[in-house]
């Protein structure tokens, strides 16, 4: 167990090692001088030069990116081009309302996905079992803004439950009102994302159905509940937990998107503005520190599933 | 094992009859994809012309789906939009199957190969498929090609992955070891003996990033990062549509429906054809 999680911790550093690499290299990646991408055609050539100072265009490579990781562990992400602010701060200004986000959409997909795929299990191929699969693989076929919109047409606009588009942040309503603006942003990334866990949780009750153990539980006379419940629903939350990783990447793609449909003011939005901004530093913080947290999650993730599982001895 | 003419002479069109859906999902796609290829001769008006007079009008007689806000025909635009799709969609296709075929095969035919390639394949595959198309789109204009690129530069890197370990286990059949001990050349391997073996997984996995890709392209559209706004594009018309969604609704329903409708067909039938063709590749992934 310690030995793996030691294992599994220098991998993990490596990893970041090289994602941070890759990160570093993308703003050199720009075909031809990144500052003058960057100032747009109005820059002078003195706005130019001092832009390619303050970046350090004009050190060698390996120079430029010790230096570089050496201001990232120190939490300096460098500057926005675009407000002329540190990175990092804004970074923090855009989280509460992706955090929140995030967090709404993960407890729905599981408020959903978990009972669903347990009934799915319980009524294999029956009527329930058959409608709730063609349900799933609809909404896993459906864009993820196309569903954004319809919720705010029916909810927001035809009805007027809620509110169309914005968030304000929590410091500001000092009341639970924000959530309001977050409800349909986390049903338009719950939807299409609870599909996976849904089928997830499905295959793998109907897999532990066919172990020795509820076999046996069944020749002991154990009631049908208790078998679901006890024995093979805590086979497939394991399951559940190794899907977190994959859940985190459709979240963050999904968030992008839905951000950007009800224009919430979260990173996601951000990324997308900074890139018709041309903003690169503040693209390539972005992306660092969401590499960053699906590396960590994936390093959980790994650790929690052999503490749990003791059978399972991962590479 | 099958080769590519035997599995579409023999089990394959039969049970397809018998799978109502699947087949139904195939004569979506082919008739989307004629319209798309046919679509000079078919639209009723000029995708592209702009007539002011008779914007915004609901669906009716002259102009079946209605017109936008500019006044183009969406009947048109929907039928030049599958042109649009098939094309991004089909070249992310390839993108990904070529790429992602020599690396896999050759990291591994070659174990040093596939110590630096399987080690770049993961790096890639760290990144949220749509963040690194953002990042690449970032660097990288935006066009038709570029736009493949983004989109196919992450599955590039998972069929690269899934062709790599379906060779491992190849690889250390009897079969390639006797070619190999009979003296067989480096390409009569990999082309030969290894290569048909990859078929049926891979034309399933096709499948499924063609569905993937078609979601991908249409975000990147819809965020105005895709493909260029004078290709009508059913991402892009879903984008332009947004801020007329109470005045007009139906500039969301067509386009929309048409992306729900191919990705569905494509989901539906890249699931019969796993369990058809592959009932163990199944459980690998």
């Amino acid at each position: 167990m310690l030995a793996f999680t030691c294992q599994r911790t220098i991998s993990m550093v490596f990893s970041m090692f090289a994602a941070s690499l890759l990160v570093f290299s993308f703003i050199h990646l720009i075909p031809g001088d990144p500052a003058s991408v960057m100032l747009g055609d109005q820059a002078t050539p003195e706005e130019i030069a001092a832009l390619q100072t303050k970046l350090g265009f004009n050190q060698p490579l390996h120079q430029q990116y010790v230096l570089w990781l050496q201001k990232v562990l120190q939490g300096d992400f460098g500057e926005s081009v675009f407000f002329q602010t540190p990175v990092l701060e804004i970074i923090q200004q855009n989280s509460e309302a992706s955090l929140l986000l995030a967090l709404f959409s993960f407890i729905l997909i599981l408020l959903i996905g978990i009972p669903v795929g347990i009934l799915c299990a319980t009524y294999y191929n029956t009527k329930i079992d058959q409608t709730a699969s063609a349900v799933t693989i609809f909404l896993a076929s459906a864009p993820t803004f196309w569903v954004g919109l319809y919720l705010i047409y029916i909810f927001a606009v035809q009805l007027g439950w809620l509110p169309t588009s914005g968030y304000p942040p929590l410091a500001e309503t000092q009341s639970i009102e924000s959530f309001k603006y977050l409800i349909l942003p986390a049903l338009t990334l719950a939807f299409p994302n609870s599909a996976l866990i849904i089928r997830l949780v499905r295959s793998s009750m109907l897999d532990n159905l066919k172990e020795d153990f509820v076999r046996t539980a069944r020749a002991k006379g154990i009631s049908n509940f208790d078998i679901y419940f006890k024995h093979v629903f805590r086979c497939a939350v394991l399951t559940v937990i190794t899907a977190l990783g994959f859940t985190f990447v459709a979240l963050v793609s999904g968030a992008v998107v839905t951000e950007t449909v009800f224009s919430l003011p979260g990173m996601g939005r951000l990324i997308v503005q900074s890139v018709l901004r041309r903003d690169y530093p503040v693209i390539q913080g972005i992306i660092l520190v969401v590499v960053l947290i699906y590396l960590l999650i994936n390093f959980f993730v790994d650790v929690l599933y052999t503490y749990l599982d003791p059978r399972i001895k991962l590479q | 094992m099958l080769t590519l003419t035997t599995f579409f002479q023999s089990t394959f069109l039969r049970s397809l009859y018998r799978k109502k859906f699947a087949f139904a999902a195939l004569i979506i796609l082919i008739t989307t994809a004629a319209a798309g290829a046919g679509s000079a001769f078919i639209v009723p008006y000029d995708p592209l012309a702009i007539n002011p007079a008779e914007r915004l009008l609901p669906p009716n007689t002259s102009y079946f789906f209605g017109t936008d806000n500019f006044g183009r025909d969406i009947f048109s635009r929907i039928i030049y939009g599958a042109q649009a799709t098939y094309i991004a969609g089909i070249g992310v296709v390839l993108f990904s199957l070529i790429g992602g075929v020599v690396c896999g095969l050759l990291s591994a035919y070659f174990a040093r190969v596939g110590l630096v390639l399987m080690r770049a394949v993961d790096i890639i595959l760290g990144f949220p498929p749509l963040l690194l198309a953002l990042a690449l789109i970032a660097i990288l204009d935006r066009s038709l090609v570029n736009t493949v690129i983004a989109v196919g530069a992450t599955y590039m890197a998972t069929t690269a992955r899934i062709v790599y370990g379906l060779s491992l286990k190849i690889i250390a059949q009897t079969y390639v070891e006797s070619a190999k001990a009979l003296g067989a050349s480096h390409t009569r391997i990999l082309y030969s003996h290894i290569l048909p073996n990859l078929i049926s997984p891979l034309i399933v996995q096709m499948t499924f990033i063609f569905a993937f890709a078609q979601l991908q392209i249409a975000s990147l559209d819809f965020l105005g990062l895709g493909l260029p706004p004078e290709i009508p594009s059913w991402g892009n018309m879903l984008s332009e549509a947004k801020i007329y969604i109470t005045r007009a609704p139906w500039l969301l329903w067509f386009p929309g429906g048409m992306i729900v409708l191919t990705v569905l067909s494509l989901n539906i039938l890249g699931d019969f054809m796993r369990d058809k063709l592959d009932p163990k590749f199944r459980n690998e992934v």
